[in-house]
């Protein structure tokens, strides 16, 4: 549907802000460099306060970069005003207009632009369509539910057919489930209308859901740009091992290629690039190991709980609280707390940082 | 780490909307103009003589023995006004926050107790103070029998200028009250103190900035009025009054300016405490919003006499208002009670009322739209951009709120009869409409301004944002999201700067020529001379244009503002 998908390229942007406690300034985005293909979707993901938003904020032109320049296509965007760049925007609190009916809130853009009535009239019925809100244009927006209205701000971002869309945590203020089914929402619609997005969230499970890659940031760094499984399985530090689904890590050394010594045994373990001998943290992911009677690491259970799909465990490799989710407990023998056991790794699960 | 580029950045982005910046240099090229070089010029006059820069100027009116007086007069009421004001407006707010209000009679007096203020000519009450208590009072001759009271002086100004501003303090310290949440009070209950007790040791504490700043508001209020010492201060000279003598009298104009520097010194000092030391204290402490609603207090052993003590007072301040149009209808004032219609006759045939009421209708109305409209702008520009010289706007336009109209009439006067610093520039404007038009769109924009700027902080920032991000340059944004938005405060802006214009005189008075008649100044006039037949026939219509403009007013936001169908996000 958009005319000309757009690609964004971050050079060495940095964003200072002065500390209203301190009046230091501090570096709110440091150095990000990032390329977005056009046509896909990408999240910045990270906890709050690590520049997310104002990075979001700076390719939408509300906020000004300290250092560096940020292109749009191929075009440096820099000194351009909000409303003179060709991106779309959709806001955590909606930012409908309160005055205006739902068919004006989406003509908006498109009466800027000049367009003629019944044209626009065509375009909005048809985005209204794509959203799933046809029949509604009359209602003032306090009259829709809170998805609802989330889904007229992304009619309205739509309709112009802007370059690219952005997304600030555009589903935070809605219930648990409705999030998990708008997010799929967005997800088609963005393919459907194969537009290039840019999504800021701190939930990993919807930038998991929803992203081709993620950018995930800590205290205005960006820490890794991957895709979600590499995320996953492949962090590139503790902060995003960490920060992504849950991580267990235990110290180890490197005793050969794929091989690592963790307490006193010798388990495969993905070592990249360590060298023998060097000392690393092993990732091990909660679902990544169960207990049995016999095994490659001697623990002792310091936690037993049954949470229905899994049994949850804490157990202790040495002086190290490690979690563990056994899955479909029914088959397996229940750990109590004092128990001794052997944990047992799935293949490819542990990843040596 | 420098912010060198985004402030470059922010600067071009600033300069691709040309509408905004030629708004924002116009502003303050209006506010310097019209606001900050006639305080300017008062402080030439008053410093530099033929020898350059001396205090020759100063040293000879405080040796006017007249002037040491007005300042300690000026002070000594304010002082006490101030203080009054605050303690019946706290009474007010405890009583209608606190206190269970039996009667719909009750609760009708307070609202028009918080009306007044806004629809009531300056000098209604010395009025009917003098009519009332005067030699020839209703209640002190007939009632009394003491014939020789007399109203004017100390006590005079004190009484009628309380009675004129405790409703402000009362509407300021009701809102305050409100915000407490009742929890902390019950917890003190709870905890085993008396009432008294609770009062005293948790509602006083936190609502002690807030009485400062009314006390201070009212302060400023009372050593800028005009009106009322004039009328009923008889030889107990004010400040303002001195000023308006001292160039209406003794043709000096120099040592007018001088004075009137004394005046803005002590208005400004208690001005900048009052705005940024106890506004920012007395709402710090009070942020958080009631949990839930308060008990009112029922036992009857406080409700009966907090009762009986309000509406006394609020029947007396009403019966003080209604004392004006009887004036108007009775033959003689004191003498002859018979009822007649000679002195509205009088005040449209002999005295031309209908040009003054034209003249200051038709200035008031010219001057509102221009005021609302510039007073939402400047709370826009103030709220929601960043730009430099956003400093400067915010405080020169409230900074005009400490300004008593004495001082802005003189600054006016020495600042534009010989054109902009004597070189004939904008002299033209001198002693025409324009000139009473920009005095009371001055005297009205503080008021309109804080208004729209605690309106449009409702306002969550982003619904801006996003019509800025769909392409709406600044000056479609504001005309199609902020201004809708902020309608009824754009409503209310336009109607309070009508009434604080066809009301206003002190600054007026000085500028006025013959060629424009205004109601104030005529009722001024024959108040003085003690025509009080004809100046209550002109306060009562004007009483009437002010109170039909507010219940007009309400009406419209009632069935078209925003608020009607518009949720404002909190």
């Amino acid at each position: 549907m958009a005319k000309e998908k757009k690609g964004v390229r971050l050079e060495h942007i940095s964003k200072i802000y002065k500390d209203p406690k301190t009046g230091k300034n501090f570096y709110a985005v440091k150095d990000a460099n990032l390329e977005i293909e056009p046509g896909s979707f990408v999240t910045l993901l990270g906890p709050s306060g690590c520049g997310k938003t104002t990075t979001l904020r700076m390719i939408a032109g509300f906020e000004s970069p300290d250092e560096g320049e940020i292109y749009l296509g191929n075009e440096p965007i820099n000194a351009l005003t909000p409303n003179k760049r060709d991106t779309a925007m959709v806001f955590q609190s909606y930012a409908l207009l309160p005055h205006y009916n739902i068919f004006d809130n989406v003509a908006y853009g498109l009466k800027l632009r000049k367009m003629d009535k019944a044209e626009i009239k065509k375009k909005v019925t048809d985005i209204l369509g794509l959203v799933g809100l046809e029949g509604m244009e009359n209602r003032m927006t306090n009259q829709l539910s809170g998805g609802q209205q989330q889904r007229v701000a992304l009619a309205r971002a739509l309709v112009i057919e802007p370059g690219v869309l952005l997304f600030d945590e555009p589903l935070s203020n809605l219930d648990a489930k409705l999030r998990v089914s708008m997010r799929t929402e967005i997800r088609r619609i963005q393919q459907e209308a194969g537009i290039t997005a840019i999504y800021v969230t701190h939930d990993q499970s919807e930038a998991m859901a929803i992203s081709d890659k993620v950018i995930i940031m800590n205290k205005g760094l960006v820490e890794q740009i991957s895709t979600p499984q590499d995320a996953y399985y492949y962090p590139n530090n503790r902060f995003v091992a960490d920060f992504i689904g849950e991580a267990n890590f235990l110290d180890a050394t490197v005793e050969g290629q794929d091989m690592v010594n963790i307490n006193g045994s010798k388990v495969k373990c993905a070592t990249g690039s360590f060298a023998v001998g060097n000392k690393c943290s092993v990732v091990l992911r909660p679902e990544g190991a169960s207990l049995s009677e016999n095994g490659a690491l001697k623990v002792k259970v310091a936690y037993s709980c049954f949470m229905g799909s899994y049994q949850d465990y804490h157990v202790k490799v040495g002086d190290t609280l490690v979690k563990i989710q056994d899955y479909n407990p029914k088959n397996s023998k229940i750990y109590k707390v004092g128990d001794e056991a052997y944990l047992n790794f799935a293949e490819n699960t542990l990843y040596a940082l | 780490m420098a912010k060198s580029q985004s402030a470059s950045l922010d600067r071009k982005k600033l300069m691709g909307d040309p509408i905004l910046v030629t708004t924002i240099v116009l502003l303050i090229v209006f506010l310097t103009i019209f606001i900050l070089y006639p305080l300017a010029i008062l402080l030439v006059d008053s410093f530099i003589g033929e020898g350059g820069l001396t205090l020759d100027v100063f040293r000879r009116i405080m040796g006017l023995p007249n002037f040491r007086k007005a300042i300690t007069n000026t002070l000594k009421v304010g002082f006490v006004v101030g203080i009054a004001s605050t303690l019946i407006g706290l009474l007010f707010a405890y009583v209608e926050e606190y206190v269970k209000l039996r009667t719909k009679f009750m609760g009708g007096l307070f609202k028009v107790v918080s009306m007044l203020p806004v629809v009531s000519p300056p000098f209604v009450l010395s009025l009917s103070m003098i009519m009332l208590f005067g030699k020839a009072g209703i209640i002190t001759r007939f009632l009394l029998g003491i014939y020789d009271n007399s109203v004017y002086g100390f006590w005079g100004i004190t009484i009628v200028q309380t009675l004129t501003f405790f409703p402000v303090c009362y509407m300021m310290l009701k809102g305050l009250l409100k915000n407490i949440d009742p929890s902390l009070e019950e917890a003190a209950r709870d905890m085993g103190a008396s009432r008294f007790k609770v009062f005293m040791t948790v509602t006083l504490p936190l609502i002690l900035p807030g009485l400062g700043n009314a006390f201070l508001v009212t302060f400023i209020e009372s050593i800028a009025d005009f009106a009322n010492p004039m009328i009923i201060g008889g030889s107990y000279d004010t400040l303002a009054t001195t000023i308006y003598l001292q160039i209406t009298g003794a043709y000096d104009k120099q040592g007018a300016a001088a004075m009137a520097v004394v005046l803005l010194t002590i208005t400004l000092l208690m001005f900048v405490v009052q705005k940024y030391y106890l506004e920012r204290k007395s709402t710090a402490t009070l942020s958080g919003k009631a949990s839930r609603e308060r008990m009112l207090i029922t036992d009857k052993s406080v409700t009966v006499p907090l009762t009986i003590l309000c509406s006394a007072l609020a029947l007396f301040v009403i019966l003080m208002y209604i004392c004006v149009p009887f004036g108007a209808l009775f033959k003689t004032w004191g003498y002859d009670f018979h009822l007649t219609f000679k002195w509205f006759g009088l005040v449209f045939t002999k005295y031309k009322g209908f040009k003054a009421f034209r003249d200051s209708f038709i200035l008031s109305l010219i001057a509102a739209p221009i005021t609302a409209l510039l007073s939402m702008i400047i709370s826009y520009l103030v709220v929601k951009r960043k730009f430099k010289g956003k400093g400067f706007i915010e405080a020169v336009s409230m900074l005009a709120m400490a300004v008593p109209g004495t001082v802005l009439g003189i600054g006016y006067i020495r600042g534009f009869s010989g054109g902009i610093f004597g070189s004939g520039i904008l002299q033209g404007l001198y002693g025409t409409g324009v000139i009473l038009v920009i005095v009371f769109v001055v005297r009205s924009l503080p008021t309109g301004t804080r208004s729209g700027i605690s309106a449009l902080r409702q306002i969550d920032k982003s619904i801006e944002e996003s019509a800025y991000d769909m392409g709406a340059d600044s000056f479609r944004v504001f005309v199609t999201v902020t201004l809708p938005l902020i309608k009824d405060s754009f409503l209310s802006g336009f109607v309070t700067s009508f009434v604080r214009s066809i009301t206003a005189i002190s600054a007026i008075i000085l500028l006025v020529t013959p060629s424009y008649l205004l109601i104030t100044v005529q009722i001024n006039e024959f108040a003085e001379k003690g025509s009080y037949g004809i100046a209550c026939a002109f306060a009562t219509i004007l009483i009437v244009i002010t109170y039909g403009s507010v219940l007009l007013m309400n009406f419209v936001i009632k069935h078209f503002g925003t608020s009607r169908h518009v949720k404002v996000e909190e």
